[in-house]
């Protein structure tokens, strides 16, 4: 997509160094020249966002690991210890569980854009995959990380995902009992579990970065998508990356950040569950246990399964359909700005994964009162993951068929140069 | 080679399949000590079993002990508690078998079976009930349900984490959850003392 490199050394080192590691080069092709759409909208700085969520996280990790200790007796004395006596230590953890929940909040609104504008289409289909790979990483960091502070969530979060595996008793007697068992390294979650979670939580962010690396490539190979959804057809539809995007995105990251830091510094805990401020207790568990809100669709469609194998099928079921989604959309049309029906579609989604998100909150046996008639919030997590699966599996598929698109531009400048006249 | 039939196996073909075959094997002996790490050590292994004195438990009580890390319930049930889970034809369980360590892996779940011990005589001993406090949907620890605050339909315990409901033989009456809580291997050390383990 670059093309040739328009690189020149300006000094005599830079040349000496161009000819034996061309890093200077590299970069320079990579964030100065790179020739990037020009009607690139708001939502196309969450990539951005998401790089400098990910530099938070480390920062912050890297400090917090030099406070705590990763014993079943220790960790959640460490964790206190942490918040009250270590300088600015209440800021540094605060900053970091904080973190996950925006970087989340970033990577939802990033895979939403990329779905409203089809950038998952050709040729960008293992740009998408990377993306839900970084995604499933993300997910399964956060888990370990959310086990380290070993209160009454840790424990009992640790509990009931690890058991997922269990379920597989069901395929094969005592297989799945005997994975959930090397998982633990005893018979239940415990100080074994607890070590072996903290040396992953401090792995995955570095697998990420790797991953985050191989992403920004096959971003770079066919180039970015943008909200037209059209290739560009010149370097009249373009942009050098620099300083056109590296200001925007720069302006974006200061605006999340202000929203990110407001819940830092004025409501600390307000994505935090106050049970994880009990110490772990193996005997009782915590009467409403819930995960993370980042997590809670896809706990609602596990609930909503009576069977347990079944149950955990559909969850799994859930992520691995997002690997799909570029050959099951048969729309030639990426963007969604010309795709009427989809458009419909699309706008449903996004509330039945915030309904999923409520059902996931509530307790197993809520349901939702209007009068003298009430409707259990199971059957609504039901309707709702089914229309998760048939989004995807039937409706993106059919659409492409029956949907008849709005004509598209002839090019990126086009609708520009017209809206001016 | 313009020849399209296969070539004749040679020794260099022998050789280069033996050293594969070699190098395969010991990558997966090497990788296995990886993989093993993870399992529970022989510490772990040797905090298997407990004794408990259950003299202070009174009828219709049920008192919770630690297990391998897991929560262990003793419960003293009512004679109206057990004439109740008697009295559940075996059609109506869920899970049809007694899940109870001490008896063969067939055997049915009645409640003669749930309450049985691995003593040679368990007869009259049938009000103590001894099951694994973990949910055996995804490993919660089940609420018991008493007289003065019901949880559930059945009398036993309610599973808060995914609504899984037991009756008073422990046993799954209502889904996800796929199996009776189990019985642990357990006996009678004396009339106030019993062994799990």
């Amino acid at each position: 997509m670059s093309g040739p490199s328009t690189y020149v050394p300006k000094s005599g080192f830079a040349r000496w160094m161009d000819s034996r590691l061309p890093l200077m080069r590299f970069a320079h092709d990579t964030i100065i020249t790179f020739p990037t759409p020009k009607n690139l909208n708001f939502w196309y700085a969450f990539g951005a966002i998401l790089a400098f969520m990910l530099g938070i996280q480390i920062l912050t990790g890297i400090v917090l690991a030099m406070h705590y200790v990763a014993n079943a007796d220790l960790a959640f004395n460490s964790v206190e210890g942490i918040m009250r006596n270590i300088n600015y230590g209440w800021l540094i953890r605060y900053m970091h569980a904080n973190g996950a929940s925006f970087f989340f909040i970033a990577v939802y609104i990033h895979m939403f854009r990329g779905l409203y504008y089809g950038s998952y289409k050709a040729p960008r289909e293992v740009l998408w995959i990377l993306g839900v790979i970084l995604y499933l990483l993300m997910v399964a960091t956060a888990f370990f990380g959310y086990v380290l502070p070993w209160g009454q969530m840790s424990f009992w979060g640790a509990t009931v995902i690890t058991n997922f595996f269990s379920a597989l008793d069901q395929i094969t007697p005592h297989w799945g009992s005997a994975i959930a068992t090397w998982l633990w390294g005893g018979f239940a979650v415990g100080d074994a579990t607890l070590n072996r979670f903290f040396s992953l939580h401090y792995l995955l962010p570095f697998v990420i970065a790797g991953v985050v690396a191989l992403h920004i490539w096959a971003l770079h190979v066919p180039g970015n998508n943008n909200p037209l959804g059209i290739d560009v057809k010149g370097p009249q539809d373009m942009l050098p990356f620099h300083p056109y995007y590296t200001v925007k995105d720069s302006f974006y990251v200061a605006l999340f950040a202000l929203v990110y830091l407001a819940f830092v510094f004025y409501a600390p805990n307000f994505f935090g569950n106050p049970d994880n401020y009990t110490p772990a207790n193996p005997v009782v568990t915590p009467p409403d246990i819930v995960p993370e809100w980042y997590l809670l669709p896809y706990y609602a469609m596990l609930r909503s399964v009576p069977q347990k194998l079944l149950g955990v099928l559909v969850m799994a079921g859930s992520l691995l359909t997002l690997l799909f989604i570029p050959w099951l959309d048969t729309s030639k049309v990426r963007s969604t700005r010309f795709r009427p029906m989809m458009k419909q579609f699309f706008w449903f989604f996004v509330i039945d994964c915030a309904v999923l998100g409520y059902c996931g909150a509530q307790s197993a046996d809520a349901s939702l009162t209007l009068g003298s008639f009430a409707l259990p919030l199971v059957w609504i997590a039901r309707l709702a993951t089914l229309y998760y699966f048939g989004f995807f599996w039937v409706i993106m598929p059919l659409l492409g068929i029956i949907e008849r698109p709005k004509p598209l531009p002839t090019s990126i400048s086009q609708p520009v140069l017209a809206a001016a006249e | 080679m313009a020849d399209t039939t296969a070539p004749e196996p040679t020794r260099r073909d022998f050789l280069y399949i033996a050293t594969g075959g070699v190098a395969a094997v010991g990558a997966a002996m090497t990788a296995w000590p990886f993989i093993d790490q993870m399992n529970p050590s022989s510490a772990v292994l040797a905090l298997a079993s407990i004794e408990a004195d259950i003299s202070p438990v009174q009828l219709g009580q049920q008192v919770v002990f630690n297990w391998r890390g897991h929560p262990l319930f003793v419960r003293r049930r009512t004679p109206q508690e057990i004439a109740t889970a008697k009295a559940v034809p075996l059609s109506d369980l869920i899970d049809p078998v007694a899940r109870n360590a001490n008896l063969p892996d067939n055997a049915p779940a009645t409640d003669e079976n749930r309450v049985a011990t691995g003593d040679a005589n368990h007869t009259g001993k049938e009000e103590w009930l001894v099951v694994v406090g973990v949910c055996t949907h995804l490993g919660c620890t089940p609420t018991v349900s008493t007289p003065q605050s019901p949880q559930g339909e059945y009398g036993g315990w309610l599973c808060h984490c995914h609504g899984s409901q037991y009756d008073v033989a422990g046993r799954v009456r209502h889904g996800p959850a796929p199996q009776n809580l189990a019985v642990p291997p357990w006996t009678f050390l004396s009339p106030t003392k019993i062994k799990v383990g």
